[in-house]
């Protein structure tokens, strides 16, 4: 069976289709980037600091009572929402003085107040001062991988390759963190290592894609860089779509059976599933030509002069 | 063409059994148990093991299995026992040395248990528990530290009669001399107390700054965290918990992990405990008015002692075992309030025995009507009786002791009481309902995810399909049997990284079969196509695995809780489908293709 009929030579890279593909690019880095700047992230608790319950409710939880409680208690800054189903209930708080026994013994005693019987299913304490530190090994995550997986494309391929793969991996983090700023969804831990687990993905789909043009490059000589790269891509085309959905088929049943905990963790995945594909097949391979790329620069220079028996 | 060696097959086969193997304890599922661990950390021997059994046997139960485990003792039964009333016989017995924990046991056949194998262990998301982060009071450790050297200093310079004023601000001791004369005189007493201080003259003429050194300062910070770690450790034991984790992080942090304690209002015990050491004489006629009998810890003989506290354990600084003439001693530092009072002892009571006993204030929870009520009590015990062979004021040893005593009492005295305050700063409680939750989830979602990948792989490239689904599930396999084997926990991102896994493992075979297409429609072989797909396809395959690799471990490396069981779970799954996809499923293309005369491949 297949999905791509064989020997498809779709032009990619064509000057037109690059110039499209390029304004695609610019408006989604540009759209996330304007989101995050005046919108910003919903980011969680890990990186706020506060407090966090998960109440478990017999029947279904009546939000109106629970928001009105918790006003009534001092808590009117408490955000309450429906999570996953009718009798489970998520109620954010920011930080609050006094210690975590006392803190932990008022809430339950406003939430109960009514007579109800709940389940705590998950209580978390977080301050301030954990979640910065928690931010900031998340952004120094994402540099160093960045940074680590530049030199290694350098050591294999060649810089402008890794400029082609590092910009595409950019491209893909940024879509993916602005999406959650424009829908506004929830931004905890679990985000960033879905977002680092995008960047292996795509680097992956892009690597496989240079390994197939270095390849080509030798094969095809006589062609354009332009050409060889557009049927490399061609030839990656069917690996590249069907690894793609492989992956959107596990991803969208953990989306779908997971819980909500976990939602989104899939829900960044998912995003950077779609957007990495597009990427390795446009962005990386644009980038690396917009950089000149060609088969010279694949071929190893000679090291050791001694090895040339005939200089003029 | 497309054989592989005799050996290169039976290699595969001996990992995958091998895998097989290590990933059983996982198929066994779990039964009620309850845990004993001796509180000073002794193991336990079978004798031990066979009192247990006999003590649940009396109140008419008995286990289904009984073993010993790490030292630990664990009695299994069967699913309907009432765990809660074994618990509470063996800790009305056995509860002051050692800690009961009523738990989940693999059901585990002998022969798994004796090659030692285990299931994974599970995360506190998913079996549900507390985690608690705890900062270290640094500055207070520090603090106190210089308020005994305070004590010290005026202490000397009044004995060399050297009229002071002393006082302790912003991490430095300054000392006004009346007069600018004694300056010299000063600074030596000073530096008698410790060679090592740094001192340095005021401008005045007439003062002395004093200040630890760098080197002073990092050991006493080492000194407060290790100390609280040991508390705390010791603490915990006496909660019955089964595998609780206390750990150092970093440089003044502390990790608890409770696994299955679903009250953190428990946590807030162990940190507000007290537990402390007197001095005290040992009262000789047996009569003075308000003595009374102490019992001994362990072999040590019970006592009389006297009502009057020489020293009590918040006067202590600092205990070390060691050697002195070759004898086995422990070295106590005591405040300056303490030395004093030690001193006065000493003087009028040379030649007389003086007792250290050891004071621990427990809370715990009872069960009164159906009602759940708090008990507090006290055990007093008596550590060590020894002899007074000098005057002595704050530091002296107490000799009189084997080694292993010597060490566990330093041990205990300093474990005592916490050598600076925490406070929490991160604390997670799962409930038990939620911790199943996510299990179910979790596995639901690998389960569907898996089957849905299996059907549209065999669709897609028939029998090699087919080869790939199997390559799929011993990846499965191998990913449980190593974290099995490492005792990685497992937690609900890393079953997220063992979907993303599935799915992306199955990347290297279609990337192979492409290739495999490729080849055939050029016009080669199929033999041909199989032997140059596999070659051709190898260094896509490793250069994308291995940039992932560089993500995962990075995210290892920098992240913490949730991501870094995700990084593990990922960083595994790449290494194991590397194997599977690339040796693996060539083995068993092999052994179906290799060497046949065929027109066409099934991919």
């Amino acid at each position: 069976m297949r999905l791509i009929r064989e020997n498809t030579s779709i032009d990619f890279l064509g000057p037109m289709r690059r110039k499209v593909a390029l304004a695609i690019s610019l408006l989604l880095v540009v759209a996330s980037l304007a989101s995050l700047a005046t919108r910003g992230l919903e980011f969680g608790i890990d990186f706020t600091g506060g407090i966090l319950l998960e109440i478990g409710y017999e029947q279904t939880a009546d939000m109106q009572t629970i928001r009105g409680d918790l006003a009534r208690d001092g808590y009117a800054d408490a955000q309450v929402q429906r999570f996953g189903s009718d009798d489970v209930v998520l109620v954010r708080l920011p930080p609050q003085e006094g210690d975590g026994e006392e803190i932990r013994n008022r809430l339950r005693a406003t939430l109960e107040s009514g007579g109800e019987q709940i389940d705590l299913r998950r209580v978390e304490f977080v301050s301030p001062q954990v979640g910065a530190e928690l931010a900031e090994s998340g952004a120094l995550a994402m540099v160093v991988a960045l940074m680590l997986i530049f030199v290694y494309v350098m050591i294999r391929f060649q810089w402008k390759f890794s400029a082609g793969a590092v910009a595409a991996l950019a491209h893909d983090a940024i879509v993916t963190v602005g999406f959650f700023s424009i829908f506004g969804l929830p931004f905890d831990l679990t985000v960033v290592a879905a977002v680092l687990a995008v960047i292996g993905y795509s680097l992956n789909d892009t690597v496989v894609a240079f390994d197939r043009i270095r390849e080509n490059f030798f094969a095809l000589r006589g062609r354009s860089a332009e050409e060889a790269m557009n049927i490399s891509i061609n030839e990656m085309l069917a690996r590249t779509l069907i690894t793609g959905l492989t992956t959107l088929l596990v991803l969208v049943a953990l989306l779908v059976l997971g819980g909500e905990s976990i939602a989104p963790f899939s829900i960044a995945l998912i995003v950077g599933v779609i957007v990495g594909t597009y990427s390795s097949i446009y962005t990386a391979s644009a980038t690396a030509l917009a950089l000149n790329v060609n088969a010279q620069d694949l071929i190893e220079p000679i090291k050791d002069p001694s090895l040339i028996d005939d200089l003029p | 063409m497309n054989k592989y060696p005799a050996w290169l097959n039976t290699l595969v086969l001996v990992i995958l059994l091998a895998g097989c193997l290590l990933a059983l304890p996982n198929m066994y599922g779990s039964v009620p148990a309850v845990q004993i661990a001796d509180n000073d950390g002794i193991a336990f021997d079978d004798a031990r093991l066979q009192e247990y059994v006999q003590a649940v046997a009396d109140i008419g139960v008995s286990p289904e299995a009984a073993y010993l485990q790490d030292g630990r003792a664990v009695l299994r039964f069967e699913k309907d026992v009432d765990l809660a009333a074994v618990g509470e016989e063996l800790k009305d017995r056995y509860g002051r040395g050692a800690s009961v924990a009523q738990t989940l046991a693999p059901k585990l056949p002998e022969w798994v248990r004796d090659l030692g194998l285990s299931p994974m262990s599970l995360g506190l998301d998913l079996r549900g528990g507390v985690y608690v982060l705890l900062e270290v009071d640094m500055n207070q450790a520090v603090l106190s530290r210089l308020q005994s050297y305070e004590q010290d200093f005026s202490d000397r310079l009044r004995t060399a009669k050297i009229r002071h004023r002393v006082e302790l601000v912003d991490q430095v001791i300054r000392i006004r001399l009346t007069s600018g004369d004694d300056m010299l005189a000063a600074r030596d007493a000073v530096q008698k107390a410790d060679p090592d201080i740094l001192i340095t003259d005021g401008t005045d003429g007439k003062s002395l700054a004093v200040r630890m050194n760098e080197a002073q300062i990092k050991a006493r910070r080492d000194f407060a965290i290790d100390q609280n770690v040991t508390t705390l450790r010791s603490r915990v034991n006496q909660l019955g918990v089964a595998e609780p984790l206390v750990q150092r992080q970093g440089e003044d942090r502390i990790v608890l992990q409770l696994p299955g304690v679903d009250d953190p209002n428990k946590i807030s015990e162990i940190i507000t405990a007290t537990a402390t050491i007197e001095f005290r004489m040992v009262d000789l006629s047996g009569d003075e008015p308000g003595s009374r009998r102490y019992q001994g810890r362990g072999s040590e003989p019970s006592a009389v002692l006297k009502r009057r506290v020489v020293a009590s354990g918040d006067q202590i600084i600092d205990a070390a075992a060691g050697f002195s003439e070759g004898k086995p001693i422990v070295s106590i530092t005591l405040d300056g309030a303490g030395g004093e009072s030690m001193l006065e002892t000493t003087m009028n009571n040379l030649k007389k025995p003086m007792a250290t006993v050891f004071i621990e204030s427990h809370r715990e929870q009872i069960r009164v009507g159906g009602e759940l009520r708090y008990r507090d009590y006290k055990t007093e015990e008596i550590v060590s009786v020894a002899t007074i062979q000098g005057v002595f004021k704050n530091k002296f040893q107490i000799s009189g002791l084997s080694p292993g005593e010597a060490g566990d009492l330093a041990l205990l005295l300093r474990a005592g009481a916490l050598a600076a305050p925490v406070y929490m700063i991160d604390e997670r409680t799962i409930g038990p309902s939620l911790g199943q939750d996510n299990i179910d989830r979790g596995f639901n979602a690998i389960k569907i995810g898996f089957l849905a990948v299996i059907v549209f792989m065999a669709i897609y490239y028939r029998a090699f399909g087919m080869i790939a689904n199997l390559a799929l599930l011993s990846n499965l396999v191998f990913i449980t049997a190593l974290l099995s084997w490492l005792q990685a926990s497992l937690t609900l991102p890393g079953i997220a990284g063992i979907v993303l896994t599935v799915g992306m493992a199955v990347d290297a075979n279609v990337l192979i079969f492409e290739r495999i297409r490729e080849e055939m429609s050029a016009g080669q072989s199929p033999q041909v196509a199989i032997h140059t797909g596999y070659e051709k396809a190898l260094s896509s395959i490793v250069d994308a695995n291995i940039t992932t690799l560089i993500a995962a471990i990075v995210l290892f490396a920098v992240g913490t809780g949730p991501i870094k069981g995700f990084a593990v779970t990922l960083a595994l799954g790449i290494i194991t489908s590397m194997f599977t996809a690339i040796i693996g499923t060539r083995s068993v293309v092999n052994l179906f293709f290799g060497g046949r005369k065929l027109t066409s491949l099934p991919v």
